[in-house]
């Protein structure tokens, strides 16, 4: 009930972190895939955000979070002993997790840890679990550890090369798919960009390839309508139908369209925001 | 048969804020009487022997005693007259289609102005709104004992929900009430505006007059996700309560129709009456400020949307509609409101496509003009397109407000509970009760989009079979 961050953690200090929480009937419940809708403070708004690992016995749930506008700023803000202000959930249909053999988890940036959960259920279901993961830089790479420990293989791939192989996720995985028979579905969490392009790479050989949308929620139970996106040419919402789509139906270009419904305005309340913390 | 209407004293006029300054402002349009008008108003009633007014009010407010209190300037004893049939009357003083309910049924409308029941409730209640004594509310001098072993459970709480844990409550069951979002109220917060209802001075103050009555609120709690209704058996309820409403907002199905800048009725109104969004960025939760707004639908909903539109600056608001102003859903005097306030009703056009620029922002709609053909099955005239007739209206905001469905959130989890082909709940008639033993269900959820009094109808009716079940008295 009380929403208290029992342990809180710079994973990439000052971008991203991470925070365990207390909230037994949420941990209960939560499968992979699922996430929660949160206010930080009374007059916050409601933001989403993955719940990247839950344990029912004690009662908790983690989020990893990047820090963007005003709301992840304001979140980061509260330490330990803090509570938030409103979180609900677990929210959204649960990962289909189903015996298929070898799965491909490919995770980018904060998507890295939604990626954690789904990959650790399919570990449970008996699949063989091979992570690829990537980042600009080998500082900016999450989870590799906390993957590594149920993971077959763990692939890395950074822009600099500075750690695992040099280059784009999509890259490792092409060269994984064009070797690996086995593979019986992909999972591709990350940014609108690097979900678009796993599906295109994994279009040619024809395996099920799944992406969590991220798109811009409000009630999260499925009354509003924000978080609409085409799948298959019809409409469904993101939040009660997915967030896990079919990679291969979804209209990306029109969900990165309108990811930038509200720019300005964000930009004005972290803009606000700012200047109230100079002021104080 | 009723006295004859002796020359009646005219009715007393409501003050209301000027439109050319409430379209700048969130404050409520209509002021309320003062002490002298509503005891003269009062004095208006002929305190009938059979009153009509009642048998056309769903929850049956004793209404000429309530009156005849408030004529002798007795403003508690009116309350508490009202309280004991109507847990939220500062409520439904604002928002019930009075006119087609208790004052459509007053005797004094068949020869001249009935009397204005609703306006006399609503200053009855705004009294006493800021007081949460238990002895204002239920008449007893103390709040009864509530006991812990009776438990009921509430899903969603809207006023169907609200009124059942006021029934209850005062019946001594413990009632726990679980809403989805941050907030208690259902659409009474998220959906009517502040201008209409205000959210802290009325909707805030009557919920927590319940909780005086040791009902508990938990919020952020979504039935079918954090819980489901088995769940609340093995917790130790004995019966539950679905009161989730109809959420699932429509669509018109035309191109265009995700653009940035077009939006449900449902998400434009969370936004900025749940989110506080008109006080950005003060609140956090954005919204789209259009400058050319238009409006599709021509309910309550549509003109909430309008106006509020309106209030946020736009220059231009238009409400979008296949038929004429005649046809339009919305009560008479939402319609005159939004039309004093500057809506334009842009009739007799339906929409074909919306167009964007190239950052995907909405920018145009292309409409259809129509005209009035044969009667359809619902008897009002067909509109039909006239060929070759379309034209372009610029638009930056466009809000669409053509109805709702049923939200099946709750329901896919519970295959016990029998639902009808557009996924609605079905009761029986008579105690609101479900397929599945001891759930009940009332409000939007069984009858689609309906009022605010259906829906504590619903709520009572629930409640009263309840608490037989539950031993305790019925009325
Ligand atoms: C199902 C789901 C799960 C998510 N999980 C995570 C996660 O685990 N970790 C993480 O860091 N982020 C996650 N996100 C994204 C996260 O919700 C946004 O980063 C956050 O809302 C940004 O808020 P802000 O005020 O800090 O930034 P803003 O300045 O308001 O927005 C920055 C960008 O975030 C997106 N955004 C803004 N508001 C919303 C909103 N209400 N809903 C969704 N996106 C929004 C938009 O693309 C926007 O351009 C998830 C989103 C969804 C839909
Ligand atoms: C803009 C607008 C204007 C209106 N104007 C008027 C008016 O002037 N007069 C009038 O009489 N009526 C009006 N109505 C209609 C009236 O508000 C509704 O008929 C009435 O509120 C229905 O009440 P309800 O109890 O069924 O639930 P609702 O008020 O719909 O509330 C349902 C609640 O349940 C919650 N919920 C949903 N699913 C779950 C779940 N799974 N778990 C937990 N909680 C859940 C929702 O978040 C919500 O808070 C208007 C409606 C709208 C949208
Ligand atoms: S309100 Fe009208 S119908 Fe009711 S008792 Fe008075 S005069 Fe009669
Ligand atoms: S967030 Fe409102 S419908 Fe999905």
């Amino acid at each position: 009930m009380s929403h208290r961050i029992l342990h809180k953690e710079q994973l990439i200090p000052g971008q991203t972190s991470k925070l365990v929480v207390d909230a037994p009937h949420i941990a209960a419940k939560a499968r992979p895939g699922n996430f929660v809708i949160l206010r930080v403070c009374d007059k916050g708004e409601r933001i989403p955000l993955t719940i990247a690992d839950a344990d029912p016995d004690a009662g908790t749930i983690t989020m990893v979070y990047l820090v963007l506008g005003k709301s992840t700023a304001l979140l980061e803000t509260l330490g330990e002993g803090d509570c938030i202000r409103d979180l609900c959930g677990p929210l959204g249909r649960a990962t289909r997790i189903e015996p298929c053999g070898t799965v491909v988890c490919v995770g980018g940036g904060t998507g890295v840890a939604a990626m954690h959960h789904i990959a650790k259920g399919h570990h449970r279901a008996g699949n063989r679990v091979v992570a690829v993961i990537g980042a600009r830089s080998a500082g900016l790479l999450l989870f590799e550890k906390e993957l590594s420990a149920f993971c077959d293989e763990v692939l890395v791939a950074t822009n600099d090369g500075s750690r695992g192989r040099q280059g784009l996720v999509t890259e490792v995985l092409r060269a994984r798919l064009e070797q690996d028979r086995a593979v019986g579905e992909i999972v591709a969490v990350g940014p609108v960009p690097m979900m678009a392009a796993v599906a295109e790479t994994t279009r040619p050989f024809g395996v099920r390839t799944t992406v969590s949308l991220n798109s811009i929620m409000l009630d999260g139970i499925g009354m509003c309508g924000a978080c609409r996106v085409t799948v298959a040419g019809g409409t469904r919402f993101a939040c009660v139908d997915g967030p896990e789509f079919d990679g291969h139906e979804v209209d990306f270009v029109e969900l990165a369209q309108r990811l930038a419904a509200f720019k300005d305005m964000e930009r004005a309340a972290h803009d606000h925001y700012c200047r109230c913390q100079a002021d104080a | 048969m009723p006295r004859a209407a002796a020359p009646a004293a005219p009715r007393v006029a409501m003050p209301v804020q000027p439109a050319a300054e409430r379209v700048r402002n969130f404050e409520e349009v209509a002021l309320g009487y003062t002490f002298d008008m509503a005891v003269a108003e009062a004095r208006r009633c002929l305190q009938c022997k059979r009153p009509l007014c009642v048998k056309g009010c769903p929850v049956e407010v004793p209404i000429p005693a309530f009156i005849a209190h408030l004529a002798a300037g007795d403003v508690g004893a009116a309350y508490r007259a009202v309280k004991t049939a109507n847990s939220l009357p500062a409520i439904c003083g604002r928002v019930c289609p009075q006119e087609t309910q208790c004052v459509g049924a007053c005797v004094l409308g068949r020869k001249g102005e009935p009397v204005a029941i609703g306006r006399l409730e609503r200053f009855v209640a705004d009294q006493y709104v800021h007081m949460d004594a238990c002895d204002l509310l239920t008449g007893a001098r103390d709040c009864t004992p509530v006991d812990p072993a009776r438990r009921v459970a509430c899903i969603g709480s809207g006023p169907s929900s609200l009124t059942v844990a006021g029934y209850l409550s005062t019946r001594g069951v413990k009632v726990t009430v679980f809403e989805a979002l941050h907030e208690v109220g259902g659409v009474l917060v998220y959906g009517i505006p502040e201008f209409r209802l205000p959210k802290d001075r009325i909707v805030a103050k009557e919920v927590r007059a319940l909780g005086t009555q040791q009902v508990e609120f938990v919020t952020n709690r979504v039935g079918g996700k954090t819980f489901s209704i088995r769940d609340l058996f093995e917790q130790g309820f004995s019966a539950v309560f679905v009161g989730v409403g109809a959420g699932l907002p429509r669509f018109l199905g035309i191109p265009g129709e995700n653009l940035n800048g077009v939006f449900t009725a449902n998400e434009y109104l969370t936004r900025v009456n749940l989110g506080r969004a008109y006080d950005f960025p003060n609140h956090d939760t954005p919204v789209i400020l259009g400058r050319n707004v238009t409006v599709y639908g021509a309910g309550n909903v549509a003109m909430d949307a309008a106006r509020t539109a309106l209030r946020l600056g736009a220059a231009s608001v238009r409400v979008v509609y296949r038929r004429t102003v005649a046809d339009m859903p919305a009560r008479r005097e939402e319609i005159e409101h939004a039309q004093e306030e500057g809506v334009v009703m842009q009739t007799l056009v339906a929409p074909l496509a919306f167009s964007g620029d190239e950052r995907f922002a909405l920018r145009a709609v292309t409409l259809q003009q129509m005209e009035l053909g044969e009667p359809d099955a619902s008897g009002r005239r067909r509109p039909v397109p006239v060929p070759g007739r379309t034209m372009e209206l610029e638009t930056d905001l466009a809000i669409i407000a053509v109805g709702t469905r049923a939200n099946p959130l709750l329901l896919a989890s519970e295959p016990g509970i029998a639902v009808d082909q557009r996924g609605y709940i079905v009761v029986d008639e008579a105690t609101g009760e479900t397929s599945m033993p001891n759930v009940f269900a009332g409000g939007d959820i069984v009858t689609g989009a309906a009022t605010v009094i259906q829906a504590m109808g619903a709520g009572r009716r629930a409640a009263r079979v309840i608490a037989g079940r539950l031993g305790c008295p019925q009325d």
